[in-house]
């Protein structure tokens, strides 16, 4: 199960994750849908890109600039958090999104926990793969622990200060009057 | 000052909830330890050796007397009936419960207040000037960008998880008095040919292990692009600040490796993406967020009083605290008052629950009932009546408020140190408040003049001792006595520098006889009206180390017995320092 779209809902993909004895040259990617890391998609991309669906992942420390031009090739893009301290992947969404153009599925996998849902789904995450170990509805209200915000970020284009009416100091404009 | 409008509320109050509910999560153990660790900091708590510490934020440095009140009420019902000021501005209560840490919360942002991200690896508190809007040498005031860049920080999701903490600091005088220097990001606010705003970016400074003073990335960003360009230098900074240590995560670590130049061109080629879209700033808020920081109320008057010259000639502890305590205003007639936390013998930045609503009283009788926290740890009252001033030096007096100090050698800076902090390898505050008694007269005082010292207990530089004129660092030696270095020449302002250690380092009790050979190379030296800080310029050195170094310690070194004796006894508490 995953966080998709804000709803709980079953997910049939798998992610690739090489062990030690594997190199990204010559593992077998599984048939079906799978998630391959960058390094296997960089080397294997003839043979992949002949399947119908494809998503690929990204290490922390990973470009997502190295996608470019195939980024309209996959049904899934997936983000991996080594550990949830680690926010590189919120500016490697964000890019994504905002500078490369990318639009279908965007994936947080790894160290994904409740309490930085609110922030992956403002840089561009749609889809949350949380961590095994916990309650996934309770993830769930990590989407909506906020209703406001100030800054501007892929889900929202405009600044607070742009999108609503905010007063001013009413006493000052009585003094300026 | 600012007030929260309907939004500003709403975000307050949401986080207060989130973060109730995670520490009843935490509580519960659905939360560990670990993953607790950074939600806890984001909120400004932090788990010290005795208790729980909470961090409130004063968004650059600007307060009102209901707030005071406010930490006044938690410092009586919360902790034990004192606050502690710091240097960046904000307060911290250090004997809480966890447990209690949600309904604080709830307090605060009963006054519009918070703990956001006064802690944790994200942008923290926005400090400035705390002569903002009424300095003389003021060109922009800084307190409008000041909050707009709060908010623009507050909860940014790109920006919670960075490789380590993230100061910005912004000043809008001729005279820097935001240590802008010394942070991830300084700006100046300053006005170009055609009289337009704008800021002058600093990048990469910072103390701690490695003080390194920042370097210009950019002479003149216009106002309008200072939150996109803010942006850029952060997301160039997340994506590559180091992660695989913590002493190099720093973003000064990334710019010196990448060179300012480097540095500099990757920011703006993000720029480039971001320069005129929706994230420009709007005259329409910038003019918004200004009326919050329009002149008080002030009166036609003139600067004469001769009531006030007659009592300074009857009073020296009253003409030494107009010299020293008293500063110039911009607008005729009125006076900045600095209220000094720093009596000797008390602990730098402390303040009680009475102190604190005697001040709140004298805020709303003689400064429209606002205040500011410096950076140095006093507090001030910023638009006082010139013909108030002798009322309320009397008043102020009478709660030790006085100490005509500012300045000089008492105004120490010192960070928690040993006894409070798990970091620290010896004891700030107790040396404060030795170094405080051998040089408390006040005739020594004046004439030494103009003079910063700097005490932090260990390299992280809480206390900020490269940049006192005087710096002093606990240091870790293998047997884990107490052992200090001494370094001279740190300056903050226009002309900042990183001091430069003397030699080896001393015991607990041989520093004031070391800062005592320093000022006695100085008073030697020094050319008429020169400032110790310009002696140590002109002359170098070498004559303050030999001097230092010349003759043996003869102070006498306790033993102590009983290393719980050492805790002052107000703490009244075990002491258990894993250091000792």
């Amino acid at each position: 199960m995953i966080i998709k779209n804000k709803t709980i809902v079953a997910d049939d993909w798998i992610v690739l994750r090489l062990n030690e004895q594997e190199s990204a040259e010559n593992v077998t990617v599984p048939e079906g849908k799978v998630i391959v890391p960058l390094p296997v998609w960089l080397q294997q991309r003839d043979a992949l890109q002949q399947r119908a669906e494809i998503g690929v992942w990204l290490a922390s420390a990973e470009r997502p600039e190295d996608l470019k031009g195939d980024i309209h090739k996959f049904s899934v893009i997936a983000v991996d958090f080594p550990k949830f301290s680690d926010g590189r992947g919120y500016s490697i969404a964000y890019n994504l999104r905002a500078r490369l153009g990318y639009t279908a599925e965007l994936r947080a996998i790894g160290d994904v926990l409740r309490d930085q849902l609110f922030y992956m789904q403002r840089v561009g995450f749609d889809a949350f793969a949380t961590r095994p170990d916990r309650n996934i509805e309770d993830a769930l209200k990590g989407l909506t622990d906020f209703s406001e915000v100030y800054q501007t970020s892929f889900d929202q284009k405009l600044p607070l200060f742009r999108r609503v009416q905010r007063k001013g100091n009413l006493a000052a404009d009585v003094v300026n009057e | 000052m600012y007030r929260y409008d309907e939004y500003d509320q709403q975000i307050v109050d949401e986080r207060v909830k989130q973060y109730r509910d995670q520490v009843r999560r935490r509580l519960s153990g659905e939360l560990t330890e670990e993953e607790f660790l950074p939600l806890r900091l984001q909120n400004g708590l932090y788990m010290q050796i005795h208790a729980y510490m909470l961090r409130i934020a004063v968004p650059y440095g600007l307060i009102s007397s209901k707030q005071m009140r406010m930490f006044a009420h938690i410092a009586r019902k919360y902790d034990r009936g004192y606050g502690h000021f710091t240097t960046r501005q904000n307060i911290q209560f250090n004997w809480l419960k966890l447990e209690d840490t949600p309904d604080i919360l709830a307090d605060l942002a009963a006054v519009e207040m918070h703990a956001i991200q006064t802690s944790g690896n994200c942008v923290r508190n926005i400090t400035s000037d705390e002569f903002a809007g009424v300095a003389q040498d003021e060109v922009v005031d800084p307190r409008p960008y000041a909050e707009i860049l709060r908010q623009w920080s507050t909860f940014h999701p790109e920006f919670a998880y960075l490789p380590r903490k993230f100061k910005i600091a912004i000043s809008g005088g001729k005279e820097d008095r935001a240590a802008v220097y010394a942070h991830d990001i300084g700006l100046s606010v300053t006005k170009n040919a055609q009289g337009e705003a704008g800021f002058r970016v600093l990048v990469g400074g910072g103390l701690g292990r490695t003080p390194i003073i920042g370097s210009e990335i950019c002479e003149f960003v216009p106002w309008q692009h200072i939150l996109t360009y803010v942006e850029s230098i952060l997301r160039i900074y997340n994506q590559y600040g180091r992660r695989d240590n913590k002493y190099k995560a720093r973003i000064k670590i990334l710019v010196k490796a990448l060179g300012i130049d480097e540095f500099k061109r990757q920011v703006e080629a993000d720029w480039a993406d971001l320069k005129d879209g929706p994230g420009t700033l709007t005259s329409e808020e910038v003019n918004r967020v200004a009326t919050f920081f329009t002149d008080p109320a002030y009166e036609k008057l003139t600067n004469h009083d001769s009531q006030l010259n007659e009592f300074k000639a009857d009073s020296r502890s009253f003409s030494n605290w107009m010299q020293r305590n008293v500063k110039a205003h911009r607008v005729p007639g009125y006076a900045i008052v600095v209220l000094s936390l720093k009596k000797p013998g008390s602990v730098p930045g402390d303040t009680t629950a009475e102190q604190m609503e005697v001040i709140a009283d004298l805020a709303d009788r003689y400064s429209f009932g606002e205040l500011r926290i410096t950076h140095k740890q006093n507090l001030v009252l910023a638009d006082v009546r010139q013909k108030d001033l002798i009322r309320l030096w009397q008043e102020a007096t009478a709660q030790e408020l006085t100490a005509p100090n500012i300045g000089l050698l008492t105004d120490m800076i010192s960070c928690p140190g040993a006894e409070f902090c798990t970091l620290a390898n010896a004891r700030s505050i107790p040396l404060a408040q030795l170094i405080a008694e051998r040089f408390e007269d006040w005739d020594f005082q004046h004439d030494i003049g103009e003079i910063s010292l700097n005490i932090s207990g260990c390299v992280n530089a809480c206390g900020q001792h490269h940049i006192g004129n005087i710096g002093i660092t606990g240091v870790e030696k293998k047997d884990h006595d107490e052992w200090y270095q001494v370094s001279l020449g740190g300056a903050e302002g226009n002309l900042s520098s990183i001091g430069k250690i003397i030699g080896p380092s001393f015991t607990f009790n041989q520093v004031p006889e070391v800062i005592d050979r320093l000022l006695q190379v100085y008073l030697r030296e020094r050319l008429e009206a020169e400032s110790f800080i310009d002696t140590v310029r002109r002359i170098g050195h070498v004559p303050f180390k030999e001097h230092v170094y010349a003759t043996d310690f003869t102070v006498a070194e306790e033993e102590i017995a009983d290393k719980h004796a050492v805790v002052p006894a107000q703490y009244s508490v075990p002491y258990y320092s894993p250091r000792f």
